[in-house]
């Protein structure tokens, strides 16, 4: 467990870690469903639902103030350990929500 | 000097840290007072011979000094237009004016201090319990209660203080500046580290400074040792205000600027080591808060620190060393001492008796003794504000009647030492505050070498944090300091005041716990002790101890509340700093400025307005030939073989067969269907394209095209470069401006049949290489838009109005602009669309093309197209061509509301007024009738257009 690199610090996958007020926070990370054969309820489910667990969770993040670089950060959402980064779209495996 | 000034102000003292050769005067409620430079607002008035310093919150009781530091909840008060400043802290100044806080009509005679007389029904919840019902009635008692409330008064027209902000990224942050910080500041300077030292107080030296002889020539020597060492970077009147994840740290630093100006410095400390000393606490009994009653460091402050006497004639409760070391200053200082109780041996004090100060005081014998002054000392509290921060939860130790901190539950990169940790000579704690300071500084390398490790570097191929994680570090032990032997006093045999800001007695805690708040945290929230403006730190141990005696549970058990930051107030205008709002001008804006332009304020950027009449502007652009600075457009830069296939992702509309020098326009949606953006984007060249986006959506498309390239086809070979001020941007618009452009371009072919409309081409203009024409046309006239090197735009704006002066040519603004789009019924993104208009909604059904495999926002229009829900945009045009409907103004059907004006003007062409509107679709066909409601409530009749364009629908004039 990396405690010096809980949030507020950011590994970014370029730059290492940053302070997290040179990021934007985009959200979890969301599969876009195949445009044409998604029924209305799973697309808008990709759109608005998110799973906002109390745990770990896989989001991405903009480093605005940095590398421009979009990253796939997994974190736990209690103690803000960081798992693993990645550049985004790179390795994207999403979880299926859970129901 | 005064005759109360020769009598309480001491001879020269020789730790005092006033300058007896630079007198000040100052005003204390409209009487001139005098002090000396070093003196605080409450030091000089006590030398004086003041004793009162405001009136307590709910009863309105004289209250005096009784820490005489910033935590002294009695020493509350105006200073000119600032209200709540800590007089016990802020240095006096030449003609200040100071004043009480929170009396009427005077300090001596409290109106308020009825209150005191109906004490028995100020019960804990009185005000949740009284005022409660009946519920209509809470404004009126609201009103009244205000009048009773504790603040000062801020006037309105006093002039903003200039707030700071600062960064800092020291090796190790000490908090506190007492021997315990200062030799922990030396030995990790020492060790290498970048230290920041920060302490509350005017200067460095903690309890040092108003000790003896010994302590200060112990002062002398580590101010020196540290003054020598160039590592360190040393804070007086700052604050650290809290601790945040991974030792992001802020601090209050009040002496920049002066006294009314903070700033606030931002921190990521690689370590943080927490020395914030101990802060004693008061004594629960009748009449404890009776001005004359001080705690013994209070005493010594005043005698050792400013030469005042604190009274004449004294009683002293002590337990522990600190109180035995008062008594002798009381005595050398001439006080007479004329009773000690020392509780280590069954000493108490069972009452302070007086009206507006200490007349005489019962001791545990039940003698009354006669005497202006009590002090006590009775022990400490710790406060771990910080420590609480990082996790760690404090730890009761009975026999030494105080929390402590547990450091084994603190991160690897805070660390404790002094006071707070424990207790020992002065050796004893400077040796262990160096050990600390050294284990800090080699934390702060390892911690440093962790980041630099897990920095990505160019050799190392994949991305992602290069550094294995880090493996268990292995600390040395620290040295303990030893812990010393304290009697458990917190409240005595009578009733006194805990929390003193709030007036919540030992009374209130005992009925909060009899009703059922039997906890600390619960009986704190409903009797609000600890939540004053010194948030706990004299009261939550004596608040933790009562409710532990009237629930029977032990301390320990019971378990103290939880600090939390910040540690000390801190104002507004700190947190905000200062107003950083960046301006954007374009190149011409010096033109505009000799122009007259009035400017507009659209984004980050000032904008022409008009330069005169806007309708004028429109009509000569219709008859003549206009320029229009458009340098705010946002621009980006496409380059590389998927590009089209960016585009088709992105917009709306098809874009593989855009033909080089073509150019389209195009919407952008959301992936809900919500319109995001729109412009035109020109094929420069094979795999080159140029995108302009609408003004404020610059720096958001940029994003956009990033996001979508970065997160769903990083296999796209595409580069995104945004260009906004690269160029300058101006459109010549009117009949005459291929005339005018072709005056000064060259290598352009302008003629319509070699430079359609739609099209786009690069070239000389006034002299200036790589320069872009584009022929658009928002205001629906032939029209060029060129973008011109930014560092030309000024030459070529300039030629070109001189160029044309023959030709009638005329600047004309951004509200000329408006009228002339609102004229040809182009919309505009956020005016006529808000966050939920589908493209359906915008008229953009010719644009989407639902058999492309896939763009964003695909299925939401395909839903929309198949249902047909949604509202339309439509052109509107009032039967009374006179009025002019308010933007914004609704569309109604008796009291259903059917839609909203969403653009409208009076057209320069058409001498009548236009509207472009959103209305339910049903309403949509042309020809329909509508009513408007005015904003006055009046109602008007309106049709709807066969389309959005008012002039020119077949769009002939921009293709010409």
């Amino acid at each position: 467990m990396r405690k010096d690199l809980v949030m507020i610090l950011l590994p970014c996958a370029w730059c290492g870690p940053r302070d997290a007020t040179e990021f934007a926070h985009i959200g979890e990370v969301s599969a876009r469903p195949g445009p044409d054969e998604v029924t209305p309820g799973r697309w808008r489910g990709y759109l608005y639902l998110r799973a906002n667990p109390c745990g770990w969770t896989r989001e991405t993040w903009y480093h605005r103030m940095g590398c421009r670089r979009y990253i796939t950060v997994e974190r736990h959402t209690q103690t803000n350990e960081i798992r693993s980064v990645s550049a985004a779209g790179a390795t994207v495996e999403v979880p299926e929500p859970s129901a | 000097m005064s005759e109360r000034d020769r009598a309480m102000r001491l001879p020269v003292q020789p730790g005092e840290v006033i300058n007896r050769a630079e007198p000040l005067e100052f005003t204390w409620n409209g009487r001139r007072f005098r002090g000396y430079a070093g003196d605080t607002i409450v030091s000089a008035l006590a030398a004086a011979g003041e004793r009162v310093f405001s009136r307590s919150l709910k009863y309105h009781r004289p209250r005096g000094l009784l820490t005489a530091s910033f935590h002294d909840p009695g020493c509350m008060v105006q200073v000119g237009d600032e209200p709540n400043v800590r007089g016990a802290h802020r240095l006096v100044a030449a003609g200040l004016a100071v004043t009480a806080q929170n009396t009427w009509p005077s300090l001596r005679l409290d109106a308020k201090a009825v209150n005191r007389l109906a004490g028995r029904f100020l019960t804990a919840g009185f005000y949740y319990k009284t005022f409660m019902r009946p519920r209509f009635l809470w404004p009126a008692y609201e009103s009244v209660l205000r009048k009773f409330v504790h603040a000062g008064t801020v006037s309105p027209s006093t002039t903003p203080a200039r707030p700071d902000k600062r960064h800092a990224h020291p090796d190790v942050l000490i908090a506190g500046g007492g021997p315990a910080g200062m030799a922990a500041a030396l030995s990790a300077a020492r060790a290498g580290a970048s230290v920041l030292l920060v302490e509350e107080e005017h200067a460095l030296g903690g309890h040092l400074r108003w000790g003896g002889p010994d302590d200060l020539a112990a002062l002398a020597e580590l101010a020196g040792l540290l003054a020598a060492e160039p590592g360190v970077e040393v804070l007086t009147d700052a604050v650290v205000l809290g601790r945040y994840d991974a030792n992001a740290v802020a601090i209050l630093d009040r002496r920049h600027g002066g006294a009314e100006a903070e700033r606030l410095i931002r921190v990521r400390a690689k370590t943080l080591v927490v020395a914030p000393g101990l802060i004693e606490r008061p004594y629960v009994f009748a009449g404890n808060d009776l001005p004359g009653v001080m705690l013994s460091t209070a005493v010594r402050r005043l005698i050792n620190l400013y030469a005042v006497k604190p009274g004449r004639r004294a009683v002293v409760l002590t337990a522990n060393p600190q109180g035995d070391a008062a008594i002798a200053d009381l005595k050398r200082a001439g006080v007479e001492v004329v009773r000690v109780e020392d509780a280590r041996r069954g000493g108490d004090v069972t009452a302070a008796i007086g009206r507006t100060g200490v007349r005489a005081v019962q001791v545990a014998d039940g003698t009354r003794v006669d005497c202006d002054l009590l002090v006590t000392a009775v022990g400490w509290t710790a406060p771990t504000s910080l420590l609480n921060a990082a996790g760690d939860r404090p730890v009761y130790r009975p026999q030494a009647a105080r929390f402590f901190p547990d450091a084994a539950r603190l991160p690897e990169d805070v660390l404790v030492t002094g006071g707070i940790a424990g207790d020992g000579s002065l050796e004893e704690l400077t040796r262990h505050a160096a050990a600390v300071g050294a284990e800090a500084a080699r934390r702060a390398a390892r911690i440093a070498a962790a980041r630099i490790a897990a920095t990505p570097t160019a050799a190392a191929g994949e991305p992602g944090p290069g550094a294995s994680p880090a493996a268990a570090v292995s600390h040395p032990d620290l040295p303990e300091l030893p812990v010393d032997a304290h009697p458990e006093l917190f409240a005595g045999r009578t009733n006194g005041f805990v929390d003193f800001s709030e007036d919540v007695s030992a009374k209130d805690l005992r009925a909060a716990v009899a009703e059922g708040f039997d906890g600390a945290e619960l009986a704190k929230r409903f009797t609000t002790a600890t939540m004053g403006p010194l948030q706990g730190k004299l009261e939550t141990v004596n608040t933790v101890a009562v409710v532990a005696a009237a629930t029977g549970a032990s301390i320990a058990e019971t378990g103290t509340t939880t600090w939390r930051p910040p540690y000390a107030p801190v104002t507004l205008g700190a947190l905000a700093g200062r107003a950083f709002d960046p301006v954007r001008y374009s190149p011409m804006q010096p033109w505009h400025e000799a122009h007259g332009a009035v400017p507009l304020v659209a984004g980050a950027w000032i904008r022409p307005d008009r330069y005169g009449d806007a309708a004028a502007e429109a009509r000569n652009v219709r008859e003549h030939v206009g320029i229009i600075d458009v340098t705010p457009i946002g621009k980006l830069d496409l380059r590389g073989p998927d590009v089209p296939a960016l585009l088709n992702l992105l917009y709306v509309n098809k874009w593989s067969k855009l033909g080089i020098g073509r150019v389209r326009y195009g919407v952008m949606c959301a992936d809900d269907g919500v319109v995001l953006d729109d412009g035109v984007t020109g094929r420069l060249g094979d795999e080159h394209y140029l995108m302009s986006t609408t003004s404020s959506g610059a720096a958001t498309i940029w994003e956009w095209a990033e996001n979508w390239l970065q997160t769903e086809h990083p296999d796209w070979r595409v580069h995104v470069t945004p260009v906004t001020t690269a160029y300058a941007s101006m459109n010549v618009a009117g009949p005459e401006s291929r005339r005018l452009i072709e005056r000064v371009t060259k290598g352009v072919d302008l003629s319509n049949e070699a430079f359609p409309y739609m099209h786009v081409r690069t070239g000389q203009i006034a002299g200036v290489d790589d320069c872009v024409l584009w022929r658009i046309g928002f205001t629906g006239e032939l029209s060029y838009e060129l973008h011109v090197p930014a560092g030309y735009g000024l030459h070529v704006w300039e030629t070109l109005l001189e160029a044309g002066a023959d030709l009638g040519i005329r600047a004309f603004g951004v509200e000329a602009q408006r009228i002339l789009r609102l004229e040809k019924g182009h919309f505009i993104v956020g005016q006529d669309t808000d966050g939920l208009t589908r493209a359906f909604s915008a008229a953009l059904d010719w644009a989407i093309k639902l058999d492309k495999d896939d763009f964003v926002g695909k299925p939401e229009l395909a839903w929309q197209a198949a249902d047909g829900s949604g509202p339309r945009l439509v052109g509107l045009q009032p039967a009374d061509h006179s009025v002019v409907p308010e933007e914004a103004s609704l569309i109604v059907e008796g009291s259903h509301i059917a839609g909203r004006v969403t653009s409208s003007r009076m057209s320069p062409t058409l001498h009548r007024s236009i509207c472009l509107a959103q209305v339910e679709a049903r309403l949509a066909e042309p020809g329909t009738e509508v009513t408007v409601r005015l904003p006055g409530g009046r109602l008007i009749a309106a049709t709807v257009m066969q389309q959005l364009a008012h002039v020119d629908p077949d769009g002939e004039r921009m293709r010409v």
